[in-house]
């Protein structure tokens, strides 16, 4: 059995990496890696909550997840295609023309 | 016959519709067919009713025709129906065939301005208006007719709206008028509330029976009602927009401002007459507000060298004359007075609209001179004119309706010697300056070349008003007999006087007028410009060519304040709040719109941002 404790500071590590990959990285597709980090943290956190009392909903959860991000992930990587088409470019700060 | 009551105003106002709407696409031979047509279509009509009404008057004197239900809301009715009586009768019969006559007289003296069918629907819809307040039944209809008139004489006033100076002139006769219809507004107002009806006829039946002699209501209700009479008749202290009234065409200023609106007031107080009588120091006040307008616009008259102008101040002081009649209970007087009034002054006006044309608009009356030889029709009809306004002994109209108020005035309950004495007085002065005018203009060296000679169309009218001028005063017995079926007779309260010697008197004062003015303007010119170059006498000149300084008075006391806030308020103090709201607004939204910066990076971490707040918020709070 999972530690919880270890279990949710390990998923919230794993969260915060991603959520800096996020804020620091300027290639999309390293953004939409770091979005997986992240999906995937809340999904280990769902896990750990599921064995600590012994219901199957957080795997069940994690399997949503799983699949949610494999739907986001493919229509991620068609847009970086076709930004990359338009401005041979994935640097998000280049791409900045809808602005206030 | 009495039937046809309705198509009196009906066919004026059909005739305004008609020019207002197809007026500009008329040739200018159908805008008059249209014009003149309707008018004589109605003055027709008026005078069949009038056979009518007096081979069979009906029942009580008095005949109501009801067309439809105005307003009905709760205690509140309101009907457009008319009310026929003796009164309103002699009313609408000078009112339609004046009218008549100076339509006819406009198709000449308009032809070639472009805007004659604009004129021509204008004096229609005025026609329609004065009609309708004449024959209205209650006194939420004849308010319609008053501002219908009102809204005529201001459109009429600035009708060459091209010159700044007439569209001032337009809007000071409305907004002075306007005083007195607000005082008469809320006078009807107070009559609602404390009797509950409008109808004339009610109204007066309701008053007489609550209210006692004097009581408060009574005289609140009568003095807001002179109000509105004093502002719409031009007297004392409201007169101020009737000189400048003359800015506006010759035919309007003698239809509208000499012959029939101005005589509005007159007619309101005959209307209400039992108000009056209930507010004995009301009543007063109107012959002491007459009598004083009568003199103070005579000496006004005497110093105008404006030919309209000294037309309009007479016609100032004769309307005086006919509140100093009401005001002393003379009710047929007055009416009798507006009837020739209407005559004489309407002539007056046209003769000086034809010298005006000959001599190529030109209404300085020390430029004229000599037109005796050179316009002898029109010399002969403002003669005529000129000695019914002063009061010519035995011939003319004017003396015998003058003489009638005089001699009520010295026998009256309410008036005296001392209010006879100051209308022979207004005789004198009169006379005065009526020859004044008429041997300025029409005797001495010629001045100013004859460019054009009056047609047809325009002397005819004329010389029918002249006959009227003569003939409309001849017998007045069986006149003041049928207005007594709709107002009360005179009541001979002193029995001091006899009429013969009030006569003789008016005579005198007449022939002393006549003898001053022509010492000093024909027989020794040189006197008036010794009494100009006298500081004292050029200072009284220039006091009564300002009427009395009132217009200064006014301008100082209510014209600059309200300017000056107006100049003052220009940015809108409460403006500026709604202002302050939408430019905070501005100022957030460009602050906001700063946070758009398009880089993803900044939005991820806003979002984050955002969460860790929402989430502390739900965990700490």
């Amino acid at each position: 059995m999972l530690p919880i404790r270890e279990g949710f500071i390990l998923s919230g590590i794993l969260f915060t990496l991603g959520l800096i990959g996020v804020l620091v990285r300027r290639n999309l597709v390293f953004a939409l890696m770091s979005i997986e980090v992240m999906l995937n943290a809340a999904g280990l956190a769902f896990v750990v909550a599921g064995t600590r009392w012994r219901q199957p909903d957080g795997q069940v959860v994690f399997l949503f997840i799983l699949a949610m991000a494999a739907a986001e992930v493919s229509v991620g990587l068609a847009l970086v295609l076709e930004l990359y088409h338009q401005y041979k470019s994935l640097d998000t700060d280049a791409i900045s023309r809808m602005r206030g | 016959m009495l039937q046809l009551l309705w198509l009196v105003p009906a066919v004026p106002f059909a005739g305004a519709l008609m020019l207002a709407i197809f007026g500009p696409r008329m040739r200018s031979k159908v805008v008059a067919v249209v014009g003149v047509g309707t008018i004589a279509v109605s003055a027709v009509i008026s005078l069949l009713i009038a056979g009518a009404f007096l081979s069979a008057p009906p029942a009580a004197g008095a005949d109501t025709q009801v067309l439809w239900t105005w307003i009905d809301v709760g205690s509140f009715h309101s009907a457009i129906a008319f009310y026929l009586d003796a009164l309103s009768l002699v009313m609408v019969v000078v009112v339609t065939f004046v009218s008549f006559l100076i339509h006819l007289y406009s198709t000449e003296f308009m032809r070639g301005d472009e805007g004659y069918s604009r004129f021509f629907a204008y004096m229609n819809l005025f026609v329609a208006s004065m009609v309708t307040l004449l024959l209205a039944d209650n006194l939420l209809l004849l308010y319609l007719g008053w501002e219908g008139v009102g809204l005529c004489s201001y459109l009429l006033i600035g009708f060459w709206y091209q010159d700044p100076a007439n569209g001032r002139a337009g809007r000071k006769a409305f907004i002075v008028t306007r005083v007195g219809d607000t005082a008469m507004a809320v006078g009807l107002f107070l009559l609602f509330h404390r009797l509950g009806t409008l109808r004339i006829q009610d109204l007066m039946h309701a008053a007489q029976s609550q209210w006692p002699i004097g009581s408060p209501y009574a005289i609140a209700a009568a003095a807001l009602l002179l109000g509105g009479a004093v502002g719409k008749s031009a007297q004392l202290p409201l007169q101020t927009w009737l000189p400048d009234a003359m800015a506006g065409p010759t035919p309007t200023s003698a239809l509208i401002h000499a012959a029939t609106m101005v005589t509005a007031g007159v007619y309101l107080i005959a209307r209400t007459h039992v108000l009056f009588e209930l507010a004995p120091p009301v009543q007063l006040a109107v012959a002491v507000v007459g009598t004083a307008t009568l003199l103070m616009a005579g000496f006004s008259a005497l110093t105008q060298n404006d030919i309209k102008r000294v037309l309009a101040y007479s016609t100032i002081s004769q309307i005086g004359y006919m509140f100093l009649a009401l005001g002393v209970g003379a009710w047929g007087a007055a009416i009798f007075h507006f009837m020739t009034h209407a005559f004489f002054k309407a002539l007056l006006f046209l003769a000086a609209g034809i010298v005006i044309e000959a001599l190529h608009h030109e209404h300085n009356i020390f430029r004229m001179g000599g037109l005796r030889k050179e316009l002898p029709v029109a010399f002969w009809i403002f003669l005529i004119g000129g000695c019914a306004l002063a009061g010519l002994p035995l011939i003319t109209a004017g003396f015998y309706s003058k003489d009638l108020i005089l001699w009520s005035t010295a026998n009256s309950a309410a008036g005296g010697m001392g209010l006879w004495a100051a209308g022979i007085a207004g005789v004198v002065l009169t006379s005065l300056y009526t020859f004044r005018l008429i041997f300025l203009v029409f005797f001495g060296p010629a001045a100013t070349p004859v460019t054009r000679r009056p047609g047809r169309a325009m002397v005819i009218p004329a010389c029918v008003l002249a006959f009227l001028s003569i003939a409309g005063g001849f017998d007045r017995a069986p006149f003041t007999a049928f207005m007594s079926t709709a107002l009360p007779g005179f009541r001979d309260a002193r029995g001091g006087v006899a009429e013969a010697a009030s006569s003789t008197a008016a005579g005198f004062a007449f022939l002393a007028g006549l003898l001053a003015a022509w010492y000093a303007y024909l027989r020794n010119p040189a006197l008036g410009r010794a009494a100009g170059r006298n500081p004292a006498g050029r200072l009284l000149h220039q006091f009564w060519f300002s009427d009395w300084g009132m217009d200064w008075l006014y301008d100082r006391l209510f014209v600059r304040p309200v300017v000056w806030m107006a100049a003052a308020n220009k940015a809108d103090i409460i403006d500026s709040i709604y202002d302050g709201l939408a430019r905070m607004a501005a100022l957030c939204h460009r602050f906001l719109s700063l946070t758009e910066t398009g880089k993803l990076r900044w939005y991820a971490a806003w979002i984050a941002g955002g969460s860790a707040v929402v989430v502390a918020i739900v965990m700490f709070l």
